[in-house]
């Protein structure tokens, strides 16, 4: 069973592989598609059902969203890095990071034993056992997004209500003529 | 743009019913099953977009017209508020889950406000995504009308062909 | 090892988003981002051999109501669970945000290019 977790990770991988490197950006959209759909898989493998359901429906709107992007435009193929001082020296800041980032995956628990089995009245322990005589709900997830943490909800409906209104001021019509035509 | 051919038309006004209703469900029963509000409010929206994509703009227009769709978006992120606020009514705090005591456990009538916040979060996440691709779709269509400064004459003259022939 | 091709994956994202010039791929480059912190936030709290956070009938003590000890040993850890759930919502407004703002900058300058968008200096 974990080794099909492994293939899947390892689509996903070689799929973003080839959605950074193609020329076409139509392939590189439907790639990410695949990264997604993917990820959906490897959620239900890791026994979250919510995020699973969530991914695939947010993916399928996502991908309507870039291609309405990409279709239809001119230009769609533009090769080539940025220029060349600054390549390298992105390059070398990514390898770093990289390398950064390997000295902190040893400190990590081992893939498979969660944090909180192992801490004493972690939050995790207390929504597992408490979280059906609190709340009343059945799917913990939900009670805790909708009850114990309800102020991380009502945050994440303000952002979601700002990033709407910034792409309406942005795609309104009126504001498509420039001054200058106006006058 | 007068939408697709007449068995995508066919199909997708049979499949819009079963994608609400699957909508519908995934909201109701988020506090029993998987789901909640942020998928069910998702599908809901991709069963509209759908729409769109299948009989073009004006149909989903005269559906739902955009003012509407807006005022749900509002009226969604008030409601939320109001259930918060309902918290500090009965029980003292904000975000206080009352009504707990109602409905038995397993049943669908239980949890309190959760399955009240699963439909007002549906409601205000469906509402806000429709709009921004409609926003983005209806962007594109406009992009034709008017002539763009880095366009060469030659292309405005193909595109203006290109419509005709789409009319005719 | 998964974490390290999780990290692998973010870096691929980085990598897009830093280096590539078109503004799409710089938009795909940060979407890729997302999924890598996704799917690591979520691989926290797995367990081996374990079940979803989800109750069912036959976990609770129909008695006392208690909530079985097998089910508690089990269960994996759904506080990143909740995290992610917001933040997928989250990663879609953002993306349309994204993509709005590459469709001005195409339909004012004509392309994609960043590099050749020189009018924005000002």
């Amino acid at each position: 069973m974990i080794v099909v977790f492994y293939i899947l990770l390892l689509f996903m991988l070689i799929a973003a592989i080839i959605a950074v490197e193609t020329k076409n950006l139509l392939s590189a959209v439907i790639c990410v598609g695949a990264i997604g759909f993917g990820g959906s898989l490897i959620f239900l493998f890791l026994r979250a059902p919510d995020i699973a359901i969530t991914q695939i429906v947010v993916e399928v709107l996502g991908l309507i969203i870039l291609i309405r992007a990409t279709i239809a435009r001119d230009l769609t193929s533009i090769s080539g890095d940025r220029e060349f001082f600054g390549t390298v020296v992105s390059i070398v800041i990514i390898f770093l990071i990289f390398m950064a980032g390997f000295k902190v995956l040893d400190s990590l628990h081992d893939f498979g034993t969660p944090v909180y089995a192992k801490t004493e009245k972690a939050a995790s322990q207390t929504y597992i056992e408490k979280g059906l005589e609190d709340t009343g709900a059945t799917n913990i997830v939900s009670s805790i997004i909708l009850d114990y943490r309800a102020y991380d909800t009502l945050g994440e409906a303000t952002v979601l209500f700002t990033a709407v209104i910034g792409a309406t001021v942005l795609l309104r019509k009126k504001s498509r003529k420039s001054p200058e035509v106006l006058e | 743009m007068k939408g697709m051919s007449v068995i995508v038309k066919t199909i997708s006004s049979w499949v819009k019913v079963l994608i609400i209703l699957f909508g519908i469900y995934i909201v109701l029963f988020g506090h029993l099953t998987p789901g909640g509000g942020f998928a069910g409010g998702v599908v809901l929206a991709s069963s509209y977009v759908l729409l769109m994509l299948a009989f073009g703009r004006e149909f989903v227009l005269k559906n739902l017209p955009l003012s509407l769709d807006s005022k749900l978006d509002c009226v969604g992120g008030i409601l939320f508020i109001a259930i918060a606020i309902l918290g500090v009514v009965f029980g003292g705090v904000f975000f206080k889950n009352c009504f707990i005591e109602y409905g038995q456990k397993f049943n669908l009538i239980s949890a309190g406000t959760i399955p009240l916040s699963n439909i007002v979060i549906g409601l205000k996440v469906g509402a806000s995504l429709y709009l921004v691709i409609f926003l983005l779709s209806a962007f594109r269509r406009d992009d034709s009308d008017e002539q763009s400064v880095f366009r060469s004459p030659e292309e405005i003259h193909d595109r203006a062909m290109k419509d005709e022939k789409e009319s005719n | 090892m998964p974490y390290a091709i999780c990290f692998l994956l973010f870096m691929v994202g980085l990598y897009c988003a830093v280096v590539k010039k078109n503004m799409v791929k710089i938009v795909i480059g940060i979407m890729v981002m997302e999924y890598a912190v996704n799917l690591f936030l979520i691989m926290l709290g797995y367990r081996f051999g374990g079940v979803a956070p989800i109750l069912s009938r036959s976990d609770v003590n129909n008695e006392t109501g208690q909530i079985m000890q097998s089910f508690i040993d089990n269960s994996v850890d759904p506080l990143p669970q909740a995290l992610v759930l917001t933040s997928i919502v989250i990663s879609l407004g953002s993306l349309a945000l994204l993509i709005s703002i590459c469709v001005r900058i195409y339909e004012k300058y004509g392309t994609f290019d960043i590099t050749e968008i020189r009018r924005l200096k000002g």
